[in-house]
């Protein structure tokens, strides 16, 4: 749509400004003058430049959890991508089945996020769980509190219960903003069934699989409350990430200077997967 | 044949949805001795003892209607500073427009977790600390961009005719703001608001951080089941329940906008 010129739309913008300037700028300004600072107590602090920053960039434990971080958001942007599309596909195009489809798909995005901690943490114990039970039964040897590599099965699986759902109503929405025409014009063609998919479907959804993968992206790198109710990070720290680690500095250590410099190495690496994840599917796009 | 093989494939997926749910529905009724006792897959000596103590406990209740206070006052300031923004964006240029609209979505992109620490030392200075409008601004920081790119891309699709047309006919913005556009993009603002009560009633940390006694949410009170015995997993499993009725309602509200509004307009 052809936009007009018109400064006094500044004043209609002004609102979101305030709102945001005390919930946003405020606070980010307040994080960068901590982390160039010592701060022993409200009246005693000192100035030490960068030395937070190259303290964070060298520690190991950190180091491990970014590790822990991008696996675990790679992992779960693979499974809930395809997986979404794929469902999507199968929805039904009309009928009641698509409100009570809509409805049962929507409810775990709904969940408190603590919740859905709960609801795993109850679903997948070896003695009361569903999960658990039926596992073991099977002669698998699972227990999520004990093993690490059953701790991050869990809370992986958790993620695609939590968020699959997401990705599968973004693509919704696509499919069914691609006019009939198209597939007219395919069925004359003679186009086979993954033919229409490629060709067809897949070109018209990267708009809305743009929004999914950057969204998933987002939040499954600042991923915190499901993790820390089911396992609390562990065992060990397998199941700890960054969220989790920064929350645990900030919070319950205190540890100011340090937390705040990790905060803006954390939002920094947050912007820029985004961006190259927005210009590689942008520029797919265009080719 | 390919039909069938669709449909599996989904009732498949739904039912890896709904039986977590379930089993969580299942605990919800049963005794917690009765849970660690024995498995079962229904419950054996049906109760409702568990939700009888969330109604009559002291803390619980006050817990939920601490939550829905803060998620409400939340989407109300989200849609109010959101909607005349939003129409700004979507129908005027000018200058440091499309900067301003990408910072927003940042906003978006930014962990929670970063703003922990000046939340806290911001509200407690103004002495916001343990109050439903500290929460409630605090989620603005992800509830008004989300809200600003829904009703951009929603406000996009009516054309500016519409505006011309009421302001030859002498209708004052406010005038035509409140009467005409708004009621045209409705859905619009269904979607919005079901974004907006979402991601503030979902939301755990900066609640967590941002209260202690007075405001302290229904997340918060849902860790008093953790006791010195163990956890009463019957009890955790009622407020679980509990916590899925409010949204479990606003999806049935919008379940004809739900799949237009995810097509969110312009990235």
């Amino acid at each position: 749509m052809e936009r007009t010129r018109n400064e006094r739309a500044w004043l209609l913008v002004l609102p979101v400004m305030i709102v945001v300037a005390f919930s946003a700028i405020i606070p980010l300004m307040t994080v960068v003058n901590y982390s160039v600072q010592d701060i022993l107590d409200p009246y005693t602090r000192f100035f030490v430049g960068t030395e937070w920053f190259r303290d964070i960039l060298r520690d190991d434990s950190l180091h491990a959890a970014l590790g822990r971080q991008l696996v675990f958001s790679f992992t779960v942007l693979l499974i809930q991508i395809p997986l979404g599309i794929a469902i999507a596909l199968c929805m039904p195009t009309r009928g009641i089945w698509v409100a009570i489809t809509l409805v049962a798909l929507a409810l775990p995005l709904l969940v408190p996020w603590n919740v859905v901690g709960t609801i795993w943490q109850l679903f997948a114990r070896q003695d009361i769980g569903l999960l658990g039970v039926t596992i073991n039964a099977m002669g698998i040897d699972y227990n999520y509190t004990g093993s690490r590599m059953g701790a991050w099965l869990t809370v992986v699986a958790m993620d695609v219960w939590h968020w699959t759902s997401l990705v599968v109503l973004l693509c919704y929405s696509g499919l069914r903003a691609i006019p009939d025409a198209y597939y007219q014009a395919a069925r004359i063609d003679g186009a086979s069934r993954w033919a229409v998919f490629r060709h067809v479907q897949l070109p018209r959804l990267t708009g809305v699989l743009t929004i999914a993968v950057l969204l998933r992206f987002m939040d499954s790198f600042m991923i915190y409350a499901e993790p820390f109710v089911l396992t609390g990070g562990g065992p060990g720290s397998s199941t700890t990430f960054l969220s989790q680690y920064l929350a645990t500095m900030a919070i319950g250590q205190f540890d100011v200077g340090r937390a705040a410099a990790f905060s803006l190495i954390y939002f920094l690496i947050i912007l820029a997967l985004s961006w190259v994840f927005y210009t590689i599917i942008t520029r797919s796009q265009k080719g | 044949m390919v039909f069938k093989a669709r449909y599996i494939a989904l009732i498949v997926y739904l039912l890896f949805l709904l039986i977590p749910i379930y089993w969580l529905l299942n605990m919800s009724f049963q005794h917690n001795s009765e849970i660690l006792r024995s498995f079962s897959l229904w419950p054996e000596n049906f109760t409702l003892n568990n939700y009888a103590r969330i109604f009559t406990e002291r803390g619980w209740a006050a817990g939920y209607v601490n939550s829905l206070i803060y998620v409400f006052m939340n989407t109300t300031i989200s849609l109010l500073v959101a909607l005349p923004a939003a129409y700004a964006f979507s129908r005027f240029r000018f200058t440091g427009d499309k900067h301003l609209f990408f910072w927003l979505l940042t906003n978006r992109m930014a962990p929670p977790a970063v703003f922990l620490l000046p939340f806290f030392n911001l509200y407690q200075s103004v002495g916001l600390f343990d109050t439903h409008i500290a929460v409630a601004l605090a989620h603005c920081l992800f509830s008004v961009p989300l809200a600003v790119w829904i009703l951009e891309g929603f406000m996009s699709g009516v054309p500016k005719e519409i505006d011309e047309t009421a302001y030859i006919d002498g209708y004052s913005f406010p005038r035509f703001f409140i009467t005409i556009f708004i009621p045209l993009i409705r859905g619009g603002i269904g979607v919005a608001v079901f974004f907006c009560l979402m991601f503030s009633w979902v939301e755990l940390l900066l609640a967590r951080t941002l209260t202690s006694v007075d405001a302290r949410p229904i997340s918060v009170v849902m860790t008093r089941s953790i006791s010195a015995t163990g956890v009463d997993w019957g009890l955790l499993a009622a407020a679980g329940v509990l916590t899925l009725i409010p949204g479990a309602l606003v999806i049935y509200f919008v379940r004809n906008h739900l799949a237009r509004g995810f097509a969110l307009g312009r990235v």
